[in-house]
């Protein structure tokens, strides 16, 4: 393939952050292209700073190159400046390693982390030169994929996107890569096409083909049923799991970029999956079960790791870190290990909301010490035990009380509103916790910051709260009124909040069906790119093209789902039995919590007898000050700082998590 | 103890910023083990201090950087200067390449505060030959040359003349071969860094200006070029030298060779550069 530098320099003087396009990272791949070696271009849609550290991605990029038969190069989503350089002088999308065009590699891949990137996937396949709509690509064009969390439900992309892949991403994509490959070498008649190649796609198990279903409505125009059209597709798409994390000690080479990206520091991911429950979760239930990474492993691949990079500072990566069998003797590790001369950080993204685990932050921070952060969600314990993080006050306060007296100043707090049954009071209970944290400060500094930071909730698919019907905008603005209105007089706490508009259109795509597709198209015909950024979301464009297409936000976003109804990812699935989850919806209406399964005995959501896997975790006895409502006794739990434990229990994984699975991966929280 | 290296950025990496460079320095020295002094309080960095900041787009062949060392560790280790050029080479990315490092004395001034001036080659775009050469003689014969400057986010007026020590149209551009293609002219300068640097950007603000041009904003890019009537444009710039100028003398930073004031010492530049 020819290389695009001679046109992309040019451009690259008159745009900002320009370095964004010229790739030469540390472990940045030379993919050897040739006849009988499938190209993929893998892209992250959103800026480069925001999917160069995706793990996911990264995990991918090394696979495939190690492929002799495969040669994978990276791709980002230009910014609006460059964009516009790129379109007057048309230079296509181009990868960052030899820049070439993306229109010239045989798999354009994208990773789905948030729906609302979705405007910049149709966007880069337009501006690769290729064809938005799948249905008119033919044999000469690259198929175009998506993997990651968001294609759990991937009918609102489906008119756009050749194929999905479900779950991790590690072994399928060498399966993937074979089919491929066996439809380079054979003549393009007796293959079938691009559409024999889309078939044979469809029987590789956990790859889903939007074109080989029918879709099917009822007299009102409801969704009747998304139908295979060959009798080999399968009905139902399951997910793929990896059994061993430890087979798969990836990325060995961690991309260390020239720029500065978010979480710019080394990751290693101490295990994939979580069973703490948490029911507004999707990253928790899509990701079962539990899969720790051996704990010899985890400090090899940290010494390696910082050897190779010169990074000061490493992320023990996961949905709840501190669960991690035997967090402590592996954080320890690295601290005394000395090849790091103690100037080596350690960082948990996800701390559990306990005095124990903020012990073990105090020892790992020693080093830099900025703000803690904790994610309790609900402003009360019946509202905590309703999306089943069953944190008590006791817990919280605890917490709280050792991060300001090991020296903390600052404590962030993430909460989500517009939760199911939520009232004004449990809304309110948010100010009351906080203002408590602030009180617990002022004992151990004159002055101490305590940020409320307030999500409005997005039903996820796959998960109990899938029936759930989103507030409105009125609703969650109504809400954060109050929320800022009872802040006001508390000197101390700072309220921040994620704009209502941004949640409605998150939901629109959320748990959209195919019809979906046309309201993103026109919201990208419109210039609604980069929809996660505030600086250009626009409700305006998602509601005019709801409108376009005779479609509510009451109906798409804020109507309840009912028990019958057919919903559009029924035809895939991350393993969860829709009874499980149906009946995890009732409980949590009845305000009832669910133990970790890891500790306590299966109650069957199918994610593990359904495709004849288990756990895999060293040790059977849940961490100290992590039992979550199990009842168990904090004191076979390990070494406990007793003294913040004064009474309950606690601990739970944050709505928000950071990067796990390798497909299935979200970017690690820009939240 | 304090190590001095003088290192050359060019090529792609040349639209990192002067910030990525030192995040780029920083880790390869953590790969180097060498034993940096770190800074006191919750946020220890390494003890790094570089010369004057080059504009992102640019390229130089002569950057410098102070590292300090913990002496006690550095001691035990037996770090011999000598032997850190091609031990860091291998571990900067491509494009920087580190040429020379001696140990220093610490010094009161930081590298920034005692270099005085930047000589400088650029290849200038949507112009011509004579039109470039007619610009330069009405810069140096004029007293001031006013130009808008952003400080702070506030545009401020300064005048640009004092700072330019020397201006001439020349035969090679930044990497020492004239551009194939003919579109671009050469240009060396050195530019004064007091009382504030003049960035290559702002020399040819200047040079529009007292030709009588309008040059509120001539881009810092090629794309003008090549179109009639356009306004020139830069197409490379490159640093060449940084100088320290004591009693007349020009000292370069490092090893202190020393030049008298005034003497060219772009062709020593492109010589190093081919």
């Amino acid at each position: 393939m020819e290389s695009l530098w001679p046109q992309i320099e040019p451009l690259l003087a008159q745009v900002t952050k320009p370095a964004r396009y010229i790739g030469g990272e540390l472990g940045a791949q030379q993919a050897q292209h040739g006849p009988d070696v499938v190209s993929w271009l893998l892209v992250y849609p959103d800026t480069y700073e925001v999917g160069l550290p995706n793990q996911g991605l990264q995990i991918l990029y090394e696979i495939l190159n190690e492929r002799p038969d495969a040669a994978a190069e990276r791709s980002y989503a230009p910014w609006v400046d460059m964009e516009a350089s790129m379109r007057a002088a048309g230079v296509p999308l181009f990868s960052v390693e030899g820049h070439h065009p993306a229109s010239g590699f045989d798999v354009i891949a994208f990773n789905l982390s948030a729906e609302l990137v979705y405007t910049n996937v149709l966007n880069l396949i337009d501006l690769a030169g290729v064809p938005v709509h799948a249905a008119d690509r033919t044999d000469d064009h690259p198929v175009v994929m998506a993997g990651g969390h968001c294609a759990f439900n991937p009918e609102p992309l489906a008119d756009f996107v050749d194929c999905f892949v479900l779950g991790d991403g590690e072994e399928v994509v060498g399966e993937v890569n074979e089919v491929l490959a066996a439809f380079r070498r054979s003549p393009a008649p007796a293959s079938g096409g691009r559409a024999g190649l889309l078939t044979a796609l469809s029987q590789v198990p956990g790859v889903y083909v939007p074109s080989c279903y029918d879709v099917s409505y009822d007299a009102e125009g409801r969704l009747a049923g998304v139908t295979p059209r060959h009798p080999d597709t399968p009905e139902r798409v399951e997910k793929r799991t990896i059994t061993d994390l430890g087979a798969w000690p990836y990325p060995r080479q961690q991309l260390v970029p020239l720029i500065e990206v978010v979480h710019d520091r080394l990751n290693v991911e101490l295990f994939r999956g979580c069973t703490r429950g948490c029911r507004f979760c999707q990253a928790g239930m899509i990701t079962r079960p539990v899969r720790e990474r051996p704990a010899d492993q985890v400090r090899t691949m940290v010494s390696a790791g910082l050897q190779r990079t010169g990074y000061d500072e490493v992320a023990l990566t996961s949905l709840s870190s501190a669960d991690y069998s035997g967090i402590e003797d592996t954080v320890t590790g690295i601290i005394d290990d000395p090849s790091c001369s103690g100037q080596v950080s350690v960082s948990l993204p996800s701390l559990r909301v306990d005095a124990f685990t903020v012990g073990t932050a105090a020892q790992i921070q020693r080093v830099r010490r900025t703000g803690l952060t904790f994610a309790p969600e609900g402003g009360t314990w019946r509202m905590r035990q309703v999306i089943n993080k069953l944190i008590r006050e006791e817990d919280l306060y605890a917490a709280v009380d050792a991060a300001f007296s090991q020296g903390w100043k600052r404590v962030k707090l993430y909460f989500l509103i517009g939760l199911p049954t939520e009232t004004d009071e449990d809304t309110l209970g948010i100010v009351a916790l906080a203002k408590q944290c602030v009180a617990i400060g002022k004992r151990y500094h004159g002055s101490v910051t305590v940020t409320a930071s307030v999500g409005g909730f997005v039903p996820k698919v796959q998960t109990p709260f899938q029936w759930f019907g989103q507030n409105t905008i009125e609703e969650l603005t109504r809400k954060v009124h109050l929320l800022r209105d009872a802040a006001r007089p508390v000197r101390g706490l700072t309220i921040r909040w994620h704009d209502p508009k941004a949640t409605a259109a998150e939901g629109i795509v959320s748990r959209g069906d195919r019809r979906t597709g046309a309201v993103i198209e026109q919201v990208w015909r419109n210039g609604g790119t980069f929809q996660e950024w505030s600086e250009h979301f626009d409700l305006d464009l998602w509601t005019d093209a709801l409108a376009a297409q005779g479609m509510t936000l009451e109906d798409t976003v804020y109507r309840h789902r009912g028990e019958t109804e057919v919903l559009p990812w029924d035809h895939v699935s991350a393993g969860l039995h829709r009874d499980f989850l149906w009946q995890d919806w009732r409980d949590a209406l009845a305000e009832h919590g669910l133990p970790d399964c890891r500790w306590t005995p299966c109650y069957d959501c199918g994610a593990c007898t359904g495709y004849g896997v288990e756990h895999v975790v060293a040790s059977a006895v849940p961490p100290a000050g992590g039992s979550q409502g199990t009842g168990q006794d904090l004191s076979t739990g390990g070494q406990v700082p007793v003294r913040f434990l004064s009474t309950a229990p606690g601990g739970a994984a944050p709505a928000t998590v950071p990067g796990g699975s390798a497909v299935a991966l979200a970017t690690e929280g820009r939240n | 103890m304090r190590i001095r290296f003088r290192f050359s950025k060019q090529g792609r990496i040349r639209f990192t910023s002067q910030r990525d460079v030192a995040r780029m320095w920083e880790r390869a020295l953590r790969r180097a083990d060498l034993p940096m002094a770190y800074t006191e309080g919750f946020n220890p960095r390494p003890q790094l201090s570089f010369g004057l900041a080059l504009p992102t787009g640019a390229e130089s062949l002569a950057e410098y950087v102070d590292v300090a060392l913990d002496p006690e560790r550095a001691t035990d280790q037996g770090i011999d200067p000598a032997t850190l050029p091609d031990l860091l080479d291998g571990l900067l990315p491509d494009g920087l390449h580190v040429e020379e490092a001696v140990p220093v004395e610490r010094s009161k001034d930081s590298l920034q505060q005692m270099v005085t001036s930047c000589s400088w080659t650029m290849r200038i775009a949507g112009v011509d030959r004579d039109g470039l050469a007619a610009m330069v003689s009405a810069l140096l014969a004029a007293d001031t040359v006013p130009i808008t400057r952003e400080r702070k986010g506030r545009e401020e007026l300064d005048d640009l003349r004092p700072s330019v020590l020397a201006l001439a149209v020349a035969e090679a551009g930044p990497d020492g071969v004239a551009d194939p293609s003919g579109r671009t002219v050469g240009l060396v300068a050195e530019l004064s860094t007091r009382p504030r640097g003049v960035r290559p950007v702002e020399l040819l603000r200047g040079l529009i200006a007292v030709s009588g041009g309008s040059a509120d904003r001539p881009m810092d890019g090629p794309a003008a070029s090549g179109r009639p009537g356009s306004i020139p444009v830069i197409d490379r710039a490159c640093r060449t030298e940084q100088w320290i100028e004591r009693d007349g003398l020009r000292q370069e930073p490092l090893l202190g060779r020393v030049v008298p004031a005034g003497a060219d010492r772009a062709s020593h530049a492109l010589e190093r550069a081919s």
